[in-house]
């Protein structure tokens, strides 16, 4: 149970939001929607520890989410809006370090996200489109040992074709029926069924 | 650091490594720049060979040490820039130790090749041979400094205007010790006496830096 009381953040001068609270269960899924510049990113990146808040606090089962944020960040995965790959690194490489960081198979992750025949190439040569499901195959990435059952994602499926978002969705459903949260932050239609609302 | 956190750590060290290896021209520009720095002096002193052995030492040191600055501004702002410095601060790792693996790979990239292009820098500042392991020696150890230094830099200049131009600024001046106790051992190596006792300053100094450096940056990259 994820649960936020009270958010205030600033950026600058100028607050970006305030007095947000929400709760997320297991199996929630809460969209984030608001014009650009209403905080969504700046919300999903102080949900996962890298921006302290200016006020209010993010509990986990009741406690203060943030004061072990090793812990919290065990327990999240966070999709920024840059796709964190390394142009040099073939899309089997990206993947594969983060699967040494979590556990997991690369490849069961590149196949659920149709990247097998790309494995190969270095993410340098990949489309936009192509990237972001290489951002997205981390998500895949199911590992036994450390389970996030939180997922913060920041406009999944820019630059995604219809099949991609089709597999996209599998992968929020899956996660979803195994007990995960999901919070996106988004312009678009997602594949999240009977989702909360959020407007910021 | 314990078990369960070496395994996250060796892969990133072998990430950035891997890394270097596919962009090989940072370390070649690292170790050409040190080389031309080195090349240059006998242009200035003029060519009297003992007017530059008596400069060598410092020359190679202050050369070395400028030249294993070069990446340096680029050492978290590429990850910063593409969102991977996001997802090493949530990898489980703690920034302390995302700072000491980035300074490990600075030096096996940057600091290794240049101990071993020494040889060829301190023939050209006609350095005696007696004094080159003592040179490789006196490099390496302040090589080694100025990674950790250079990272809690790198850490601190993260997402300022200009901070390839405020990383040299914060971090020279901390380097300062290392050229006295480096260039005074090759002094004496070339003397034909111990650098034993300068060396050992130097690998104190490491020391310290290695306790302090990557908690310095770690703290920067949480701050940020």
């Amino acid at each position: 149970m994820l649960e936020a009381r009270d958010l205030a953040c600033l950026r600058g001068e100028r607050a970006v939001f305030a007095g947000l609270s929400f709760r997320l269960a297991p199996g929630d899924a809460l969209l984030l929607v608001g014009a650009n510049g209403a905080g969504k990113s700046t919300l999903l990146r102080l949900l996962a520890g890298l921006l302290r808040p200016a006020a209010g606090t993010v509990l986990w089962e009741g406690a203060d989410a943030l004061a072990d944020r090793a812990a919290h960040a065990a327990r999240l995965r966070y999709l920024s809006h840059q796709d964190a790959l390394k142009p040099a690194l073939t899309a089997r490489e990206n993947l594969a370090f983060f699967a040494r960081l979590w556990g997991g198979e690369a490849a069961a992750a590149l196949a659920a996200l149709d990247l097998l025949p790309l494995a190969d190439l270095p993410a340098r040569v990949l489309s936009a489109g192509q990237k972001r499901r290489l951002a997205l195959a981390r998500l895949a990435l199911a590992p036994l040992r450390q389970p996030a059952p939180l997922w913060l994602l920041d406009e999944p499926t820019v630059g995604l074709d219809a099949a991609s978002v089709g597999r996209l969705g599998d992968l929020l459903a899956r996660h979803r029926t195994g007990g995960g949260m999901v919070l996106a932050a988004t312009h678009l239609p997602l594949p999240l069924p009977d989702a909360r609302e959020l407007r910021l | 650091m314990s078990g369960a956190s070496l395994s996250p750590w060796l892969a990133l060290l072998s990430r950035e490594l891997r890394l270097a290896l596919r962009h090989p021209a940072d370390t070649l520009a690292a170790v050409m720049f040190f080389i031309l720095v080195a090349a240059l002096f006998p242009f200035g002193v003029g060519p009297a060979p003992e007017t530059l052995a008596r400069l060598a030492p410092g020359a190679l040191l202050a050369a070395a040490l400028l030249a294993a600055l070069l990446p340096l501004d680029r050492l978290f702002g590429a990850d910063a820039e593409d969102g991977t410095l996001d997802q090493l601060l949530l990898s489980g790792l703690a920034p302390a130790a995302v700072a000491l693996a980035k300074a490990a790979a600075h030096w096996l990239t940057t600091g290794l090749p240049l101990l071993l292009a020494t040889p060829v820098a301190a023939a050209m500042l006609n350095l005696p041979v007696e004094a080159w392991p003592a040179a490789m020696g006196a490099l390496g150890l302040a090589a080694g400094v100025l990674s950790l230094l250079g990272t809690a830099g790198a850490a601190l200049t993260l997402g300022a205007r200009r901070g390839g131009v405020l990383l040299p600024l914060l971090v020279l001046p901390l380097a300062i010790p290392c050229v006295i106790f480096g260039a005074a051992g090759i002094e004496a190596a070339a003397a034909g006496l111990a650098a034993r006792p300068y060396l050992l300053l130097l690998a104190a100094l490491l020391a310290a830096a290695l306790s302090l450096a990557p908690l310095a940056a770690g703290a920067a990259l949480r701050t940020e």
